[in-house]
């Protein structure tokens, strides 16, 4: 390990210790006691394979399957898979690097490489994929800097020149040609595109960090684990992974609710039954009885904006409380943009999900009239066309960023709804510190009713959780 | 003793006793045994965690004992309880000419208690693999109790003092991940997840289970699996039910897997209706 004494240190250690520093930065708990985990593990190997230390890393330091990502990106970062180009072999295109862009980077090399991806994802080669990944950055996505050590890598330009979505339609065919069927096909090709954009970004990560030190790359390029990542910045594919984390999230809550009920079921003593239950003990009351306590269930009442700013989380929270169904008495939901339109009948006990989100998608347009959010008219179109689902029993939840396109907030309408209901919540999807800027009438409403902060998944959860509790 | 001598000495052991690992189990496996820490292997239902563990126990001849948590499991059933009628029994026997002090030196002693699990695999003297199942479905109070037992190895029993372990076990916890399991236990712990494995390994794991089965249709029934695993289910079929599918084929001894093979026997890998409906539609089967 580390020995101070020693003038001509191998850097070993150092690496560890930023690489840590970059995994707590990126929000894991890794203690003293994991480090030094880490360490025993690494001595007690062979470090003949990356891979093996990859895992070893993994066993000791990380918890949670849902860091996974963020482990394996900061992971190749501090012990990248090659250096610069790589041990590859020199092909022609290599050769010929010191000679500027203009060879390695031209329409004919383009359409080489496109043509040598397309095969690639078509076979689904692992292996010549990470590879290609590596080769697009370095020929495509080169920016030449100002000086020596200023040159920098964009995946983004790189992704721009070879577009590998265009590719998407001919891995259809190819896949339709090994036998899929094309919704299918469809799927597949997506995805395998998506999974190569992400080696491409993770190529240009490693070769800046090489540059610019992994702690600079750390620091701003690493995105966070799916269940801390905003609902507002997510992409399609993160999306996708966010729906299959929602039926898991809700199993959790629901075992979690579950097991606090039980803890919380002894009501008061039950004095009959104690006494009773004492005699056959000579009167000395040993065990107590306890009266049931009746669980008390919250009817809910969801409001959600869909229009297409915040759309996605309002189909996550509506998902995540409909899976939860059980732990309420009774749920309705509405959709608004500027009209109100019920969309309870959609959530059917044990439908699935990816149904049920394209029948939602559907019905937005029935919660529209003109296409512009206007928070005061659906409120208003709220009361008076489904007032009486409101009563003192149930629990109005608000879903959406409060923006409301400058109109008429009317937020008496609010006032009285809130005042109808047991308790009015509103879950707003921006971050606390966006509220009250530009058209947003947060600051109004939230005086209202309890404005809650619900960017991720963790936070949505969290939510609900003390909701049904 | 040591449990494995490399992770590559692991990967072929647990392979001998039928156990095909990946490159990160048998790692994790290996550094288990080499640090003598616990091992929390979580994952979704039926991916082999359990499974894991008795492949251990039999590749390294070691001896399994297993707790089995549950909701409201507690010390008297996962670490030691007195056997209070015996030492009621015994009370009663020495009858009024004994003292007390004599009495209850007596009735505190190895002749009384009752070892649990825990206990149990601490205090053998032959190598042992605890296996503690579904950890996630205990009380959070049951993990306070598991702390002292994975760090140190030792139960302490009021009246008897502290035991420690002669030879520490080797431990596998498994999860689900139903709920979180508190930072204290997880910082006690490798941490392995096990996920549903790639075609290759699934079929080579298909084919060690069900050797009866016919390779073409092993393909067949893998690359179908893969299939279904790409679908947004509510539960996607892991290998348990991979193997289960096999074991139908041979039974009904279907020697081609057809959209109507397919379509007779998915009841074996899909358990939801919806699941079902939405593997007829994406995958073109014909009712």
């Amino acid at each position: 390990m580390n020995q101070p004494e020693r003038p001509h240190r191998s850097g070993l250690v150092d690496r560890h210790i930023s690489f840590l520093e970059a995994l707590r930065g990126a929000g894991m708990s890794v203690s003293l006691a994991e480090d030094l985990d880490a360490i025993a593990a690494l001595t007690a190997l062979e470090w003949s394979d990356r891979s093996v230390i990859h895992d070893a890393y993994a066993a000791t330091l990380l918890k949670r399957q849902a860091q996974r990502p963020t482990f394996d990106a900061l992971f190749d970062l501090y012990f990248p898979r090659l250096v610069g180009e790589g041990a590859r072999a020199p092909d022609g295109s290599s050769d010929e690097a010191g000679e500027g862009e203009g060879v390695r980077d031209n329409a004919q090399a383009l359409q080489a490489f496109q043509a040598e991806l397309l095969d690639a994802l078509s076979q689904d080669d692992q292996q010549r994929l990470v590879q290609l990944a590596a080769e697009m950055v370095g020929r495509f996505g080169a920016m030449p800097g100002r000086g020596p050590g200023l040159s920098s890598w964009s995946a983004y330009t790189a992704l721009q020149r070879v577009s590998p979505q265009e590719l998407v339609d001919q891995i259809v065919s190819a896949l339709l040609a090994q036998g899929r069927n094309d919704d299918e096909a469809q799927r597949v090709a997506g995805r395998r595109v998506g999974a190569f954009t992400r080696q491409v970004e993770d190529d240009a990560r490693r070769r800046i960090a090489e540059e610019k030190g992994p702690d600079h790359v750390a620091n701003v390029a690493i995105r966070p684990s799916i269940d801390r990542l905003d609902f507002t910045s997510a992409r399609r594919s993160d999306l996708e992974e966010m729906r299959r984390e929602i039926y898991p999230l809700a199993r959790r809550l629901a075992s979690r609710l579950t097991q606090e009920h039980h803890a919380r079921r002894r009501g008061p003593l039950d004095f009959r039954r104690t006494v009773r239950a004492s005699m056959s003990t000579g009167g000395v009351p040993l065990v107590t009885h306890h009266k049931p306590k009746r669980p008390h269930r919250t009817e809910l009442v969801v409001l959600c904006d869909v229009s297409g700013s915040v759309a996605n989380f309002a189909q996550f929270t509506l998902l995540l409380v409909f899976a939860l169904r059980d732990q309420f008495h009774k749920v309705r939901a509405f959709t608004f943009i500027d009209h109100v339109h019920e969309v309870t009948h959609h959530f059917k006990p044990g439908a699935d999900v990816a149904d049920v989100m394209i029948e939602l998608a559907a019905s937005t347009a029935h919660a529209a009239l003109w296409g512009r959010t206007n928070y005061g008219r659906a409120l208003t179109k709220f009361e008076e066309d489904h007032g009486d689902a409101l009563g003192p029993k149930s629990s109005l939840l608000i879903l959406g960023d409060a923006r409301s396109n400058y109109s008429d907030l009317h937020a008496d309408v609010l006032q009285r709804l809130a005042g109808t209901a047991r308790h009015a919540w509103w879950l707003n999807p921006e971050a606390a510190r966006h509220w009250g800027t530009g058209d947003s009438a947060a600051p109004t409403y939230g005086a209202i009713v309890d404005m809650v902060e619900c960017r991720n998944l963790t936070q949505l959860g969290e939510f609900v959780h003390d909701l049904a509790g | 003793m040591t449990w494995f001598a490399s992770p590559a000495d692991a990967a072929e052991r647990l392979g001998a006793v039928g156990y095909l690992a990946d490159p990160a189990t048998a790692t994790t496996t290996f550094l288990a045994g080499a640090l003598e820490k616990p091992m929390l292997v979580e994952g979704p239902a039926g991916v082999g965690k359990t499974e894991l563990a008795k492949a251990v126990a039999r590749a390294t001849g070691a001896e399994l004992v297993r707790l089995q948590c549950y909701e409201g499991l507690d010390e008297a059933r996962a670490l030691y309880e007195w056997n209070y009628k015996k030492q009621l029994l015994r009370i009663q026997a020495s009858g009024n000419d004994q003292e007390w002090s004599a009495t209850h030196d007596d009735i505190f002693t190895e002749e009384f208690l009752l070892t649990r699990p825990l206990l149990t695999a601490i205090r053998r003297e032959e190598p042992t693999v605890l296996l503690i199942d579904e950890v996630d479905k205990t009380d959070v109070e049951v993990e306070g109790l598991l702390l002292e037992v994975l760090s140190d190895f030792q139960v302490t029993i009021p009246e008897l003092g502290t035991i420690e372990a002669l030879r520490r076990p080797l431990v596998v916890l498994t999860s689900n991940a139903s709920r979180e399991l508190s930072e204290a236990v997880k910082r006690r712990c490798l941490y392995l997840h096990l996920d549903y494995p790639d075609a290759e390994r699934e079929r080579e794991i298909v084919a060690s289970q069900v050797p009866d089965l016919d390779d073409r249709v092993a393909e067949q029934l893998v690359a179908t699996v893969g299939r279904l695993r790409e679908l947004e289910l509510k539960k996607a079929p892991s290998i348990a039910e991979s193997v289960d599918w096999a074991r139908t084929l041979i039974a009904l001894e279907i020697r081609d897997l057809d959209d109507k093979a397919v379509n007779d026997t998915l009841g074996v890998v899909l358990k939801h209706a919806s699941d079902h409906e939405r593997a007829i539609r994406e995958l073109r089967l014909k009712k």
